[in-house]
């Protein structure tokens, strides 16, 4: 005896849309679509493995930069300046002097620059021997830190625009990858980010 | 005219789902200390967020004042920590990660931190080889 067979009705799916629209919907809202941005910096690696190759630095290719816990700037060459805007353009233009090869104030010798075959480019004069030296105070205040290290990457990035537009044409971010390296490896970045003075402690 | 069939129309907002539900990452800290980010103009934006760890440093949330002080805290996933966590939290969070070489760590402090903070946990880091670092900020036009 063949059972009846009963048909069952189809389970209706229309709204399936909508509750999947709701929950795309909601990922949409929540998904954290900020860009984190920031300077990137590079970290020297531990002490001790360094210690083997570290060179005493002519004192003309150093760049010092020294900021005091009440966040007031003093570079090579005695020169004091506040956290302002007028003042960190100046220390930008400072930075960008030195980089670029010209001596301190007061001083007859700018940081040795040498003659580098750069690929793409043919022999080249490099400033590749400078170091911008950054020292803070323990109680510096991060926020003048973070200027003048902007200051300093912002010199270094002018410095490479200029140099990539009268090479090249274009400013440096539209570059490819290689002549890129090719304007890095005329201004290398070297912002050594040294340990912290605590000039409290040294007063006593 | 025949209707316009609908019945795959869920499987198609479905697999759009499934897409954003992988791409999104959920803010899965819960932000215990208040920050103000400094802004700077020569800001590079973080290329891959999987590779990035966040410290966060500043003074902890109104809400947390009474219990905890205004001195400045760090702050590791959810919790309060001390400098020498940094390497383990380093550590833990290498483990997860495809290329452990491209790990970042991007801080993000307080403008009113003292440098002797952030310099220590620098120091931390340099010790535990995660030596590419992004201090947080904001653009400035």
């Amino acid at each position: 005896m063949a059972k009846k067979k009963k048909k069952m009705p189809g389970l209706n799916t229309s709204s399936t849309a909508d509750i999947s629209f709701m929950l795309l919907i909601f990922f949409l809202v929540t998904t954290s679509m900020d860009t984190d941005k920031g300077l990137t910096r590079r970290l020297p690696p531990p002490p001790e493995n360094q210690e083997k190759n570290a060179v005493q630095i002519n004192e003309r290719n150093i760049f010092k930069v020294n900021i005091n816990s009440v966040g007031k700037i003093m570079t090579s060459g005695q020169i004091v300046l506040e956290c302002t805007p007028a003042d960190l353009a100046r220390l930008r233009e400072m930075a960008k002097d030195f980089i670029s090869g010209k001596p301190h104030p007061g001083e007859t010798k700018g940081p040795e620059c040498s003659m580098v075959n750069v690929p793409g480019l043919g022999p080249t004069l490099c400033s590749d021997k400078h170091v911008i030296s950054l020292q803070a105070d323990r109680g510096t205040p991060y926020v003048a830190y973070f200027a003048v290290q902007n200051e300093l990457v912002a010199a270094y990035n002018e410095l490479r625009n200029e140099r990539s537009k009268t090479l090249f044409g274009r400013p440096y971010d539209a570059l490819n990858d290689d002549n890129k390296g090719a304007i890095r490896e005329i201004f290398p970045q070297k912002i050594s980010e040294a340990e912290p003075i605590d000039y409290s402690k040294m007063a006593h | 005219m025949p209707e316009l069939s609908t019945s795959s129309l869920p499987d198609l907002i479905f697999t759009i789902l499934f897409f954003f539900m992988m791409v999104t990452s959920m803010r899965e800290v819960t932000l215990k200390v208040k920050f103000q980010i400094p802004q700077g103009t020569e800001l590079e934006k973080l290329e891959n967020k999987h590779d990035v760890s966040y410290i966060y440093v500043g003074p902890p949330t109104d809400n947390l004042r009474g219990q905890f002080g205004t001195g400045t805290r760090i702050q590791l996933n959810d919790r309060y920590a001390d400098t020498r966590e940094v390497m383990d939290f380093v550590a833990q969070e290498r483990q997860g990660m495809q290329d452990q070489t491209k790990q970042v760590i991007s801080i993000k402090a307080d403008v009113m931190t003292q440098m002797g903070v952030i310099t220590d946990i620098k120091e931390v880091l340099r010790k535990s080889y995660a030596l590419k670092l992004n201090y947080s900020a904001a653009q400035r036009n």
